[in-house]
């Protein structure tokens, strides 16, 4: 018999599978990007089984909020290119998918061998607080992770910067690339 | 009680789905996509693996974090890439950026 958490995760695992598989394999990129939000929130239901609730506010924030209405932008200013585009996947699709099963079987069949895998979920020694407060003290702390917390901030910034560079509107001198294209 | 073998099964079935994104797939938005399904996987697998393994240290999520961080700086990159190869070149496949193919 099942119980409820686990067809929590039945339920969230087949809808987000089922999603990832439309990201991939629908034509229509609009439509694929609206199937990645719905990706994207199955994977925030999974951060919420496993206690990291504030992963799961991450995940929609940063990824449906900020990455997934980003791409969605970006598709419809590219539209005019990928309107003309009839065929969506490239020749060696099949060689692709290949590659794809045999990782999924590769990875079942060493899981498969794998007798720890099997563990259930040991019992939470601190509060659900605690975990949270533990981690921001945690990314804080001149002892722990503190190096790679700023390191993120700086990547951040970096690609702030570069993006804005990288985007930036055609000048002038740069037209002759353009008719050279 | 969920056994942790479910979640790594779902995040490989989750990345082969990606991964045949990112190798089918001719749009360069397409690719962007699938490698963002990939990620998610990676980073159900770090969480499950913190819950399931190490409770008390909070370095997975820790982890998970700074995934989600580069996640965010790979799509802006990738998606200012995507707008200038498409305001120059007028296309957004893949495989007709070709100019540093020897």
């Amino acid at each position: 018999m099942l119980s409820l958490l686990q067809i929590a995760f039945l339920v969230a695992a087949f809808l987000t599978i089922v999603s990832a598989i439309m990201v991939v394999t629908t034509p229509s990129m609009v439509h694929a990007a609206l199937w990645l939000i719905l990706a994207l929130a199955g994977a925030a239901v999974f951060f919420i089984i496993l206690n990291a609730g504030f992963l799961a506010v991450v995940q929609i924030a940063v990824y449906i909020d900020a990455i997934a209405i980003m791409i969605i932008i970006v598709v419809m200013l590219t539209e005019g290119a990928t309107r003309q585009q009839i065929r969506q996947v490239s020749k060696t699709w099949w060689a692709a998918a290949i590659a794809a099963i045999l990782l999924f079987v590769g990875l079942i069949a060493i899981f498969l061998q794998t007798p720890s895998l099997i563990a259930e979920a040991p019992a939470l020694v601190m509060s659900q607080d605690a975990i949270l407060e533990d981690l921001g003290t945690a990314l804080v702390d001149v002892n722990r992770y503190i190096i790679p917390f700023e390191i993120a901030s700086v990547l951040l910034l970096a690609a702030l910067i570069g993006s804005i560079m990288v985007a930036w509107p055609l000048v002038k001198g740069d037209k002759k690339e353009e008719v050279e294209a | 009680m969920i056994p942790l073998s479910w979640y790594v099964m779902f995040s490989a079935a989750l990345f082969s789905v990606g991964l045949y994104g990112a190798l089918a797939r001719r749009n360069a938005l397409a690719i962007l996509m699938a490698i963002e399904l990939m990620l998610n996987a990676v980073n159900i697998n770090l969480v499950a693996f913190w819950r399931y393994i190490t409770p008390d240290y909070i370095a997975g999520q820790v982890f998970a974090l700074i995934v989600f961080t580069v996640a965010a700086s790979e799509a802006a990159v990738g998606l200012a890439l995507i707008i200038s190869i498409y305001r120059r070149r007028n296309t957004v496949a893949a495989e007709e950026i070709d100019m540093l193919k020897w």
